[in-house]
């Protein structure tokens, strides 16, 4: 099927500014912030893109600009096909996007989970709360300046805290971060483990 | 434990209707023997849990089977899952409310010390916001650990001075 030409050239006879996106498994295509709910919007009534699959976000770190990019993941149901749309955030700093609720119900959670895990603001998101981690939290994990370990941060309840001591503390990463070598013929060896050794809960890590 | 010391407990006047023992042997005999648990679970232990208290594994055999979904009608919280630091306020919380004397089994690795969970959103042990009294092993432990476990506050329980807390505090 030659959807995949057909997506790629119709948005941009649309939206003269988008461009093909490199990828490795289905068509993709960058496009202004400005344009991206237009453009989900046709993908969804002309082309049958009818499921938002996921949406999600990249952090390119602090010294990229722009650092923050949305990504779209579309399918649809009636032609099976994929394509990814992307976006970069126009601000560094306070990055933000239009939400797509509008289009799809279910973008509402999938927002909230970003907004959380990557600090970016939804405009006209009916709901901009923190999904995952606890309201007040002051930090975004996904972004890539959050150390895998965590920082340390009070906990929600003052009354709980006063009677515990407790704050959000960095883990004790023991040498992590944990993976699975897969494709390792020995399952002893596959399982996780820690890439590095050399720190450990008694012994700091070395910066 | 309770005494059988027949030339009393069997003296023709007062025959079976009086049994001496300690005041500790009595208490602690009566909380060992219906342990009614708090059923904190969180994560995919609570599974392990629930099958403990089915047929198979049945910890209705320990009197501990009265799952009490009210802190205060439970005397024992057993921790089954991964604590969050979102979720450990209102652990603790339910703990405030159980009604004293309580008790506290981590279950599992989560529940113990975060488990595989080495992430800022985990809390590494529950231990850090409630007093814990047994911890099992595993991920998940089977009931039988669980049971294991159980057996071991019983017996935590049954040397416990309990008639000199109760009448002094
Ligand atoms: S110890 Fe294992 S089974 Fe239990 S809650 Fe944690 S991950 Fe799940």
């Amino acid at each position: 099927m030659s959807a995949t030409v057909d997506v790629t050239s119709a948005l941009q006879a649309r939206f003269p500014q988008a461009a093909p996106r490199a990828s490795l498994d289905h068509e993709a295509v960058n496009v202004p912030m400005g344009d991206v709910i237009a453009a989900l919007q046709y993908l969804r009534d002309e082309f049958a893109f009818d499921v938002l699959t996921d949406l999600t976000a990249v952090d390119w770190s602090e010294a990229m600009a722009p650092r923050f990019t949305m990504v779209y993941h579309l399918f649809s149901s009636t032609r099976h096909v994929y394509v990814r749309i992307a976006a970069d955030c126009a601000s560094d700093t306070a990055p933000s996007a239009p939400t797509a609720i509008g289009l799809w119900a279910g973008a509402n959670w999938l927002e909230r989970e970003v907004f959380d895990m990557f600090g970016i603001t939804f405009d006209g998101h009916p709901d901009q709360r923190r999904i995952l981690m606890w309201d007040g939290y002051p930090h975004h994990p996904l972004r890539k300046d959050f150390p895998l370990a965590g920082i340390e941060a009070p906990l929600p309840d003052a009354e709980i805290v006063a009677e515990t001591g407790m704050a959000a503390n960095p883990v004790p990463l023991a040498g992590g971060p944990f993976v699975a070598h897969s494709g390792q013929i020995n399952m002893a060896e596959a399982e996780p483990r820690a890439k590095d050794e050399s720190w450990n809960e008694r012994r700091p890590k070395p910066e | 434990m309770v005494s059988s010391r027949t030339e009393l407990g069997y003296d023709s006047k007062i025959e079976g209707e009086v049994i001496v023992s300690r005041r500790d042997a009595i208490i602690n005999w009566v909380r060992t023997n219906s342990m009614w648990p708090m059923p904190m679970g969180l994560a995919c232990c609570a599974i392990e849990l629930m099958g403990s208290g089915g047929a198979r594994f049945d910890i209705a055999r320990f009197g501990a089977e009265v799952m009490r979904f009210s802190p205060r009608q439970a005397d024992c919280m057993i921790v089954a899952g991964t604590v969050t630091y979102k979720m450990a306020p209102q652990v603790r919380r339910i703990y405030d409310q159980m009604s004293s004397p309580k008790w506290v089994i981590a279950m599992g690795a989560c529940a113990s010390t975060g488990g595989m969970y080495r992430s800022y959103a985990t809390l590494q042990g529950v231990d850090r916001i409630v007093p814990v009294d047994v911890y099992v092993s595993g991920c998940p432990p089977r009931p039988e650990a669980l049971l294991d476990g159980l057996m071991r506050l019983q017996d935590k329980v049954r040397h416990e001075p309990a008639a000199g807390k109760l009448f002094t505090a």
